[in-house]
């Protein structure tokens, strides 16, 4: 890098401002804030932030926030996996509007999602009244909030796959296939290996989401506490009962949660990148 | 095992790339598939595998339909062009794929499948390398292992897409001699594709020329290059002299050159293809050709000596190129700038309207003249 | 080309030719994705053309046309606008220092990027708000200058840009990356000053790319809600986004006008989720998206 003099704004003053700026800005914006949560976390001492963990609504909370992240993850799993083997290794006509489908997700408001939702299985929903006679509650408690879940996370994980298997092309599995591999066999000893990586930071990015969605979920859940209470619709209602420790105590969870992320996503990365440069062991010679 | 081809047709959208195709692979021959890109080779070879489906026609392995046959059930032997190596599994794994997706009963034994795969590394001469990756191997070595997975489960046939295609010269050279070794050991019938002209004349039994997806020629190597049945294999196949003109009074005139041909009617426009060997030079016209042409380059290295010329008072859209002995270019001693005259003895008449060339061969007919006198 | 004996042919194979694909799974995969891609995606839009169509044409444009609802739209849009421009220099400078510079701490900048993708947004909201509130770290700061950032749109601002900075960062980063360096060389070797190599050369390739980061941030920022609503203040026709009208008419249990709002903003999001994908395949390869 230092040998490129002559690119533009490599005069060390340059340098040195940008740098400077950048971090500046960044601890500003993006590192402060995290100490933030932290320190008013612990404002009140260790036992403190223990208790309010220990909280039985907390508890709750947490509780039900993993298991939406359990139901919602494979979920999408299995839908990011089977759309992209379709998209990627076959031809077929509304391939490319498939694929621009799955963006909604990230175009559509949180709280519209949740609307959307409520519209269709709500009481007053049109699904929702042949439910209600059945005695089936989907809004409102939890099947609703893994629900919106699903759709507000759906795009994550195919959207990492399309890229890397359509780069990847398929010519290993049709060696698979010449074989006389079965279909199973190919996807397992061959396609998965390949996507590996890609389809643990999916999975990161789903799980990431999944736990902190506050706008759709909140829509839907009622916010009842100690039953439809999600850890981030918790923290709104701590805040808003003026409990702000107690609010910090578990943004700190889900701010914890946010930099294992973070970490994961760093070393999945390293490893994709790892693994399109070499072999993934060194044996022998 | 033979391999019939009937009327194959197959597009693209609007990109027709196999039009009405129809040829005969011979049991236990090396068949070259030859053509630019784009002339529907592959697309021929995956129709083949069953990778790919044509339109209409059938495909035949020993006389028995086999159009309708999924790939898996085919049998073939399929090495891709850029190997398709599984990059998660070692080289040992690669081989073993095949065999350990047989169905449960046709299996071989765990001890059996190792047993094989060893006897594969030592047919490709890589047994040291059995637990390497594809990605620490080199591309000889993967060609080699992407032909050993290809063998492992016995096929009746062998397809090969640009075995060659994405290695660098010399290893290409061991590699081709290599196959060709192999090839006369077990004698599997193999057809491979390449855009290579040496290569195919060079490594097989049988020759099939395609272009815009059809086939142009079938034949022996040897056949090919002495014999092209139109302009189209005369350009792909090696460097071809070419002097185009009019046909006047039994003579093909261009420019300051000229060339008898007895037998020729009246005026039309002809050209005369000449194969670098088929042209010696002299210092003086001959009574047969006048083809003044001026020495642009000369190079010395290899068995004979190759001159570039540049036709002198007519025209050429390329070079002529002719060779000679290292002897004859001491005793001459040619040198750049120099004019020298072509003297061809056997040449191929393309007349105007007709696709297939005819032999005029000079010696014969200065023969024939003489006596006749 | 003789085309006269093939073409009675052709026709009539090409179905059978055509079912047979040769890698497995293509009924089970398309099936999976239709199956969930009907059943999350498309399904529920159903609902809301329901209810929006059980609403006359006056009472859609009485709802839509709300003075308190105009208000919080034209909120949206100019805090939205404002913190994607903002994110579009922001995401520039840390785009170049990351791809251009070493430096100390500069993986964990690059990890850090992300947060905002990461960090659930609720938990973003309370934190901007503490930070940027009157007695908050920065609040006080800002205070003795007179400006007020909690429970103003500015806060707005701030939680927007907060949220959506990644978008452009992880946008411009890989053209960035592929800039090659001997057209920057040739540039300044021919004595072109730094500004106008950047203005004339490296500027042209990066706009797209720019433009792509910007408009996902800012499509990002018209939907946002939880970072938004903690900092803003939601204060009647000053501080309340459009997103938060919405919810406010849900708990009303007024749900035909939450709907009639919501077929506005979706409208406008799909919008822009088209514009950005016509304008991603044609002036960028392909974009990393989340």
């Amino acid at each position: 890098m230092s040998l490129h003099r002559n690119r533009v704004g490599d005069q060390p003053w340059v340098r040195r401002t940008l740098i400077g700026l950048a971090m500046l800005l960044t601890a500003i914006f993006l590192v402060i804030p995290v100490v933030v949560i932290f320190t008013q976390a612990l404002s009140a001492g260790w036992s403190t932030l223990a208790g309010n963990i220990m909280d039985e609504y907390t508890l709750h909370a947490i509780g039900l926030t993993l298991f939406v992240a359990l139901l919602t993850v494979p979920l999408n799993l299995i839908f990011g996996t089977a759309l992209a083997w379709s998209v990627t290794r076959f031809k077929f006509p509304g391939r490319k509007l498939l694929i621009t489908l799955i963006d909604i997700p990230f175009a559509v408001s949180p709280v519209v999602a949740g609307l959307l939702y409520l519209l269709l299985y709500g009481r007053n929903g049109w699904l929702g009244g042949w439910l209600s006679t059945h005695d089936i509650q989907l809004m409102f408690a939890w099947p609703g909030i893994v629900m919106v879940t699903v759709f507000v996370t759906c795009p994550f994980v195919a959207r990492e796959l399309i890229p890397l298997m359509q780069q990847q092309g398929s010519e290993e599995e049709e060696a698979g296939v010449v074989l006389g591999a079965s279909g199973w066999r190919i996807f397992r000893k061959i396609t998965l290996p390949n996507i590996k990586w890609a389809l643990i930071y999916g999975v990161i990015l789903t799980n990431a989401r999944a736990v902190g969605e506050f706008g759709a979920v909140s829509v839907v859940s009622g916010n009842v506490r100690g039953q439809t209470n999600t850890l981030p619709l918790h923290v709104e209602l701590l805040y808003q009962d003026y409990n702000i420790v107690g609010a910090f105590a578990s943004a700190s969870l889900l701010a914890a949660i946010a930099i294992l992320t973070l970490v994961a996503k760093a070393f999945v990365e390293w490893r994709q990148a790892k693994s399109e440069h070499s072999a993934p062991e060194t044996r022998g010679v | 095992m033979s391999i019939t081809i009937q009327n194959i047709n197959k597009t693209f959208g609007k990109f027709q790339a196999l039009n009405n195709v129809s040829l005969d692979i011979p049991e236990g021959k090396l068949t070259a598939l030859l053509g630019p890109s784009g002339s529907g080779k592959t697309t021929l070879l995956r129709i083949i595998a069953g990778l790919e489906s044509s339109d209409a026609g059938k495909i035949l392995f020993g006389g028995e339909d086999v159009s309708h046959l999924h790939v898996r059930n085919r049998n073939i032997g399929f090495v891709f062009q850029h190997y398709a190596l599984f990059r998660h599994l070692t080289v040992a794994q690669n081989i073993a794929f095949g065999l350990e997706s047989l169905p449960r009963k046709e299996r071989p034994s765990k001890q059996d499948i190792a047993q094989r795969v060893d006897k594969l590394l030592e047919m490709i001469q890589l047994p040291q390398l059995a637990d390497r990756y594809p990605s620490q191997l080199s591309g000889g070595q993967k060609q080699r292992v992407a032909l050993a997975r290809a063998l492992a489960t016995q096929p009746r046939i062998l397809l090969l897409d640009e075995p060659f295609g994405a290695l660098d010269a010399k290893v290409r050279k061991d590699l081709r001699r290599w196959l060709r070794a192999l090839h006369d050991e077990y004698h599997f019938t193999s057809i491979f594709v390449t855009h290579d002209q040496e290569e195919a004349l060079e490594l097989s039994d049988q020759v099939v020329v395609m272009s815009q997806g059809k086939v142009e020629q079938v034949d022996s190597p040897a056949q090919l290059y002495a014999r092209p049945d139109s302009r189209f294999v005369f350009d792909f196949l090696g460097h071809v002299n070419v002097l185009s003109g009019v046909v006047k009074s039994q003579k093909l005139v261009q420019g300051d050159a000229w060339v008898s041909l007895p037998g020729t009617r009246g005026d039309q426009e002809a050209q005369l293809y000449l194969r670098p060997h088929e042209v010696q030079l002299s210092r003086s016209p001959s009574t047969h050709a006048r083809l003044p042409l001026r020495i642009q380059s000369i190079s010395l290295i290899g068995s004979e000596v190759r001159l570039e010329l540049a036709p002198e008072g007519w025209e050429s859209s390329e070079l002529w190129e002719t060779g000679m002995s290292h002897g004859e270019f001491a005793q001459q001693n040619p040198t750049r700038g120099e004019l020298w005259y072509a003297v061809p003895s056997v040449g191929h008449l393309f007349e105007a309207n007709s696709h297939q060339p005819r032999t005029v061969d000079w010696n014969f007919q200065d023969a024939a003249n003489a006596s006749s006198m | 080309m003789s085309v006269s004996a093939q073409t009675s042919v052709a026709p009539v194979r090409r179905f059978s030719g055509r079912s047979k694909r040769v890698l497995p799974g293509f009924g089970l995969s398309l099936g999976i994705s239709l199956f969930f891609v009907s059943l999350v995606l498309l399904l529920p839009l159903t609902g809301l053309v329901v209810e929006t169509s059980g609403m006359t044409w006056d009472q859609f444009v009485f709802t839509i046309t709300d003075p308190r609802v105009i208000e919080s739209y034209k909120v949206t849009a100019w805090t939205a606008l404002a913190a994607s421009l903002f994110n579009g220099v922001f995401g520039l400078l840390l785009a170049w220092v990351l791809v251009r510079y070493e430096f100390p701490g500069k993986r964990l900048i690059d990890a850090v990027v992300d947060l905002p993708f990461a960090l659930p947004t609720a938990v973003a909201g309370i934190t901007l708000a503490t930070l940027f509130a009157q007695n908050g770290w920065y609040g006080q700061w800002l205070d003795k200058l007179g400006v007020e950032v909690a429970f103003t749109p500015i806060g707005i601002v701030v939680a927007m840009a907060f949220t959506s900075i990644p978008f452009v960062v992880r946008t411009v980063q890989p053209v960035l990356e592929e800039l090659s360096p001997a057209d920057e060389e040739a540039a300044v070797s021919l004595g072109a000053s730094d500004g106008r190599v950047f203005r004339k050369v490296i500027f042209p390739s990066l706009w797209p790319a720019l433009v792509t980061g910007v408009a996902l941030s800012f499509t990002r920022s018209l939907g946002e809600f939880g970072a938004i609503i903690f900092i803003a203040g939601n204060t009647p026709y000053v501080s309340e986004v459009t997103s938060l009208m919405i919810f406010i008419r849900l708990q009303e249990y007024d749900y035909a006008a939450a709907s009639a709002i919501a077929s506005m903003v979706l409208l406008v999001s799909l919008i822009l989720l088209f514009a950005i994908n016509v304008w991603q395949s044609r002036f960028l390869r392909r974009l990393e998206g989340r």
